[in-house]
């Protein structure tokens, strides 16, 4: 039994997947922690301005672990990581540390709400009309949503947000115009407050969405089982739901993992445009005043997202490809 | 064949049409927005060389003592925080985003494009190696990944050009190498070695016309998506600085207007889309007469 597991390509394939995944999230942390240990630039002078004497200089890089050698600091690091401990931020002034878990921790909630919120609202809506859009191949509703798609993927996000704003909560004020919102707020409330940032992300991500999934079912139209249904005077409705989207799901699971991964980048514009105080945010005010562990920080979670995301929807294409699974 | 086929008056011999008769041959059958998408540009790039013709005024030049005047007869589309002319700025952005942007993308093919038709026809492990590294950067999302270097190195024109350009090789750099691999493998390659053809003349004479139209198409898309990183790091602030006339800075430094239904920051955001959108039914429409340009049908 053990050996069946071991042999079946289906499981080797998955595992080599999962350990080339791991292996990567290792070389990325590595990159990430690299650029404050390796390039050039000290950051205790830069932060501490033109009037630090080296022994101010000296006790900052000691209070921040500096001075420690850097595969030391790695391993500190990389080991606090996971369990949540990012170290100090550059902001921490000498009585006062800050740190960065302290500065992202709240934030993170927030953006996971919004994305959360965000999947929720495209997703439906991303694989209806991307499912419409196939059945409908060439007719005029599948290139009105051909030209939409292609427009909406090649406008700038901040375009899209501000225009939404203008029409949505200037010239008709159905919404607010910035998502600020306190951890004091009412859920629905806060909702009511993020309606505008989770309809620009939806614009883009839907559009993305819809796209790949008219293209899965599209080429699963053209197999030879669904002739044959189609053949055997199957109504297409029933041809597409019972035929086609059992086997449809599997690409269509990918998608929908694939273009999460897509709205964790998507997400730092759109918090910048509407103030909404979320981890993306975070990261840019850290660039700015180049905070570089908190920089750090919000990139190791982004970065680490973004691969598992796309590990999730590599591993389900593997495990739903049927090749695989009936070995010879 | 069927019998009445023959009985149909003989065809003209089709002769092999120039690379030039094909395009005029496309451009004939191209859609209206094609030729829209074509005309866009084609003012963009006249923007951009003659920009101090045309603009009305200096690009950086504080011409009113009235910060963010209402459009007027003067000054079209109002003034800025400083003063300066919103029109002027808009036309030399034209040279500034749309120039930084192309010579990124250009750097990111020179960079991107050599290394992956190298790694198609060199030793296995540097095909390896140079493999190995393009997955890694790739596992980074880009705008993040560009955050962290320009914590690092700081904003400047050089670092952000570098930065991009290298990010965007990647991609380049894996369809420049799966292409190049496909065609490396045909019998003429193989012919031109045996004949004793040196490497550089097998990659320029019989490589790179043959995967010229992919690498084409994909410089449109690569700088569509190389010019809203940029415009999307400049919106941020940290991208091109002050006082260089840009897009993406302007719409963040008149943001705030939209709140009072102003639409001056929706120009520079509207300049990019068009010009995205443009790219985008060109380079649609260059696929299809690159497939011409191949099967010669």
């Amino acid at each position: 039994m053990r050996k069946e597991i071991i042999s079946n390509p289906l499981f080797r394939t998955i595992f080599t997947r999962l350990g080339l995944g791991f292996v990567t999230l290792f070389a990325v942390s590595l990159i990430i922690f690299a650029a404050i240990a390796v390039l050039p630039g000290d950051f205790a002078k830069a932060t501490l301005g033109r009037a630090a004497t080296p022994e101010t200089v000296a006790n900052f890089q000691k209070s921040l672990g500096l001075d420690r050698p850097v595969a030391e600091r790695y391993l500190k690091w990389i080991g606090g990581a996971v369990t949540g401990d990012l170290g100090l931020s550059f902001s921490s002034g000498s009585g006062t540390p800050r740190t960065v878990g302290s500065i992202i921790g709240p934030r993170l909630k927030n953006t996971l709400f919004l994305a959360g919120i965000t999947a929720l609202v495209a997703i439906p809506i991303a694989l209806l009309l991307g499912i419409i859009a196939a059945i409908r191949r060439n007719s005029w509703l599948d290139r009105i949503l051909n030209a939409v798609t292609l427009a909406s993927i090649s406008f700038p996000e901040f375009f899209v947000a501000y225009v939404l704003m203008l029409l949505l909560a200037v010239k008709l004020p159905l919404f607010y115009s910035l998502a600020r919102v306190t951890p004091s707020m009412g859920s629905i409330e806060v909702l009511e407050r993020i309606a505008l940032p989770v309809l620009t992300l939806s614009f883009g991500i839907i559009a993305h969405m819809m796209r790949m999934t008219r293209a899965a079912i599209i080429g699963l139209l053209s197999h030879p089982y669904i002739e044959m249904a189609k053949l055997k005077g199957v109504p297409p409705w029933r041809v597409i739901l019972r035929h086609a989207l059992p086997n449809a799901w599997a690409p269509i699971v990918a998608v929908i993992a694939f273009n999460l991964a897509y709205l964790i980048v998507g997400v730092v514009v759109v918090e910048v445009v509407f103030v909404y105080p979320g981890i993306g945010q975070a990261m840019v005010d850290a660039v700015r005043s180049r905070d570089i562990p908190v920089v750090q920080g919000c990139a190791l979670i982004f970065a680490a997202s973004y691969i598992l995301l796309n590990l999730l929807a590599d591993v389900i294409a593997i495990a739903t490809n049927p090749r695989l699974a009936h070995p010879r | 064949m069927r019998p009445s086929d023959t009985n149909l008056p003989a065809r003209a011999v089709r002769y092999r049409r120039s690379r030039t008769g094909l395009v005029w041959a496309g451009l004939r059958r191209a859609s209206l927005t094609t030729w829209l998408g074509l005309c866009v540009i084609l003012l963009y790039a006249i923007l951009a060389l003659f920009a101090p013709l045309i603009a009305p005024y200096g690009e950086a030049d504080v011409v009113s003592s009235q910060p963010f005047a209402a459009w007027n007869s003067t000054f079209l589309f109002g003034t800025d925080q400083l003063g300066r002319d919103v029109m002027s700025r808009i036309i030399y952005g034209a040279r500034n985003s749309v120039g930084i942007a192309f010579i990124t993308t250009t750097i990111a093919f020179l960079l991107g494009g050599t290394l992956g038709i190298l790694s198609a026809i060199s030793p296995s492990w540097l095909d390896h190696v140079l493999s190995g590294v393009a997955d890694m950067l790739m596992a980074i999302p880009q705008l993040i990944f560009a955050l962290i270097l320009l914590a690092l190195f700081g904003s400047s024109i050089p670092s952000i050009v570098m930065i991009i350009a290298v990010l965007n090789s990647t991609q380049i750099f894996r369809l420049a190498r799966s292409s190049a691999r496909n065609v490396a493998v045909m019998e003429f390659i193989e012919v031109a070695s045996l004949r004793g053809e040196r490497t550089l003349w097998i990659i320029v004479r019989e490589i790179l016309p043959n995967i010229m139209p992919t690498l084409i198409a994909e410089f449109g898309l690569r700088f569509c998506f190389v010019f809203l990183t940029i415009s999307a790091l400049s919106f941020l602030g940290l991208g091109i600085q002050p006082p260089s006339a840009d897009w993406g800075t302007m719409v963040r430094e008149s943001a705030t207007f939209i709140s009072y239904g102003n639409i001056t920051p929706l120009l520079p955001a509207a300049a990019i889309a068009l010009l995205t959108v443009s790219i985008n039914f060109v380079v649609d429409w260059f696929l299809d007469i690159a497939s011409g340009l191949r099967d010669d049908q």
